[in-house]
């Protein structure tokens, strides 16, 4: 099957008064039709600055200086804000982590819902709203027709996220792009809502890129996953892969800090060092090196570069393409931690 | 005035020696308030008659989903919050109607780190003045010590004294969580109420975080009230757990009790709808509750949670369940407990 998105060495900068930033430095994968991707990382990675720059939201500061984004081959990337207007919320729509402040609170949830329909789909008055009824109705909203003249305000948070979710899918997208859609709900609601995606998915065979920083989330979700570090893509692979046998030590890292909660008690947590350091104040070489235990001078003085080690599954780290000679005790304690 | 219903005594419970901290009964109701008088129209019933126990030495994982009460358990047990009714004691004393002046010398032993370090440090304080600060008001140093004492809480922590310089905006947040938890070891605590302390934090600082608890913990014998959302953090530092539920516990165990052998239908669902960070496990069975947590101000009638419960009766709907099991073993709220 041919892509459905193509994200080609994007490189994304802020202008700031410290002078320019690169958020998203290098980032390529691509997308399948049906396919969830999910993006994993901590905050500053440069996940949701990725997913902005697909959607070309990157306010008067950002912008994409490298690279190219190709939506069903067509490449998007400097189109003209008509342009894009066009393909935002009718071929890729976007939900956000705070349904609280996404909802303008000063209309109606019927009304936002049917400003997107009317936009993008030949439909006008009563036809139009029925469609976001219908839509309301999907989501597992009871009492549809009430809610659609009911303010943001009056509804919960698992609510309004629902309603993002109608709004986003409303005019059947061939791509969502979920940016933490579950992290500010709670855990019952969080199930529900990701049940709701799995159904929608189903579907209507909607691609998801789900940008997380819950790897529990990305386990239940998603079919391959990039993990981020400091702006770069530094694992991808399919998900029972990654799970199973993460090879770059951040991602290692990532999964030894989890506290499990079936097993045996773990007496201390696997956690990585340090912070991620700040975008003005990148380290040479690996960027991970200064938090990683098996960093070398090599690592410190040259970057590895994002390398295919098995089908599907491309790491960048020195360590785990061979090219260091480290003690293979090391390396087994690394996939102890992850096991 | 609140009117309440005569309170109900509260169940006598042996005070062993090791109970640092207990509630009989305790509830926290907020006024709400309307129209041009502002008259009181109900109230939120955020706390809704509570026992609980804490004993010394041990890490007490309060866990629930927002609203249902935790974190105003821990402000209330600080008198941050005024209690409505029940009692709060500490050391065998009653400490529910003890004046401003009288808690001042129970502030040095029990303690708060709350959940977001951007938030609760002053950004106009260096970091040696935000540590310096409880131990002046309560004269727990003189100036001549006083400096010796920063350089030890840091060391406590892991930031590196240089940096006592430095304002709170210098740091991450997870050094301002440390920096957090400094201050609130300044006075030598006995007792600390942990406020979602990790739940700002990136996945590999709150393990950090986490760890260092634990390790202090074990080094200056404290006792943790530790109040979370995140099961995954409150199963790695907890001892026992108490789930609530709309303003009541519905269970209370031992870690191993709570996670392997769970009573109460909602705690199945909480476990059960917690994803599993492995993703051999995505096709387990799983029960998706319906509808949200219904209000506090307004509760359900008989369980709180029937409105919710996969497997409600009749009886649910009209008589409300007892903590049955007693307080000190595995009780859950439920007539049909597992």
């Amino acid at each position: 099957m041919s892509n459905l998105l193509e994200v080609e060495g994007i490189e994304t900068v802020f202008r700031t008064e410290r002078g320019e930033v690169t958020s998203v430095d290098g980032v390529s994968f691509t997308l399948k039709a049906g396919e969830t991707l999910g993006i994993v990382g901590e905050s500053g990675c440069g996940k949701s600055v990725t997913s902005l720059s697909i959607m070309q939201l990157l306010g008067k500061t950002g912008s994409i200086r490298k690279g190219e984004i190709r939506l069903n081959g067509r490449n998007i990337t400097g189109l003209a804000e008509s342009s894009m207007r066009q393909i935002r919320g009718s071929e890729v729509s976007m939900i956000f982590q705070d349904p609280m402040t996404s909802l303008n609170p000063v209309f109606t949830i019927g009304n936002q819902l049917m400003e997107s329909i009317m936009l993008h789909l030949p439909l006008t008055g009563k036809a139009a709203q029925d469609h976001a009824i219908e839509m309301l109705r999907k989501v597992g909203i009871s009492r549809p027709e009430e809610i659609m003249n009911e303010y943001p305000h009056k509804l919960s948070g698992g609510m309004r996220q629902r309603v993002m979710i109608a709004i986003a899918l409303s005019c059947e997208p061939k791509l969502l792009i979920a940016d933490e859609p579950t992290t500010a709900l709670d855990v019952t609601i969080q199930a529900q809502i990701l049940d709701l995606m799995k159904k929608l998915r189903e579907e209507t065979g909607t691609a998801i890129m789900l940008i997380t920083h819950d790897l529990g989330v990305v386990a239940e979700m998603a079919d391959r996953v990039i993990v981020m570090y400091a702006g770069q893509v530094v694992e991808e692979a399919d998900v029972f892969t990654l799970f199973d046998k993460p090879l770059h030590p951040y991602t290692a890292g990532l999964m030894g800090s989890i506290p499990h909660l079936d097993g045996d008690d773990e007496e201390t947590l696997a956690s990585i060092p340090g912070t991620v350091p700040p975008l003005q104040q990148m380290p040479s070489g690996c960027r991970f090196h200064t938090r990683c235990e098996l960093a070398t001078e090599k690592c410190a003085a040259e970057a590895p570069p994002l390398l295919e080690q098995a089908e599907g599954h491309r790491v960048r780290c020195w360590a785990a393409q061979g090219e260091l000679d480290i003690k293979s005790s090391t390396l087994t304690l690394l996939k102890e931690v992850t096991t | 005035m609140i009117e309440l219903e005569s309170m109900p005594l509260p169940v006598s419970r042996p005070d062993t020696a090791d109970t640092l901290l207990r509630l009989d009964g305790l509830k926290t109701y907020y006024p709400i308030r309307k129209g041009l008088l502002g008259r009181v129209k109900g109230h939120v019933k955020a706390v809704d008659g509570v026992s609980l126990d804490i004993r010394q030495g041990e890490t007490l994982g309060l866990v629930g989903e927002s609203g249902c009460g935790k974190s105003t358990i821990g402000r209330t047990i600080l008198r941050l919050e005024q209690s409505t009714g029940g009692v709060i004691r500490y050391r065998g004393e009653d400490i529910t109607h003890y004046s401003t002046s009288k808690m001042r010398p129970m502030r040095t032993e029990m303690q708060m780190i709350f959940q977001d370090p951007f938030s609760s440090l002053n950004p106009w304080m260096r970091v040696r003045d935000i540590l310096k600060e409880p131990m002046i008001a309560h004269d727990k140093a003189s100036s001549a010590t006083v400096d010796a004492e920063v350089d030890r809480l840091l060391d406590a922590v892991g930031i590196p004294r240089a940096y006592k310089e430095r304002y709170a905006h210098e740091f991450s947040g997870g050094q301002r969580q440390r920096i957090g938890i400094a201050r609130a070891l300044a006075l030598n605590p006995k007792f600390i109420v942990c406020d979602e302390p990790v739940s700002a934090l990136d996945v590999s600082i709150q393990a950090q975080v986490l760890n260092l608890l634990k390790q202090l913990q074990k080094d200056m014998g404290l006792t943790y009230l530790f109040i979370a959302h995140g099961l995954g953090a409150v199963k790695y530092i907890s001892t026992r757990i108490a789930v609530m539920y709309l303003g009541k516990v519905v269970e209370i165990g031992t870690k191993e009790e709570i996670f392997r052998a769970p009573k109460h239908p909602y705690t199945q669902i909480l476990l059960n709808a917690y994803p599993v960070p492995n993703p051999h496990l995505r096709g387990r069975e799983k029960i998706v509750v319906q509808g949200d947590v219904p209000s506090p101000a307004n509760p359900p009638s008989g369980c709180r949670f029937h409105t919710r419960c996969p497997f409600v009766q009749d009886r649910c709907r009209q008589e409300e369940p007892a903590l049955l099991g007693g307080i000190d073993g595995h009780a859950a709220a439920c007539h049909y407990a597992f």
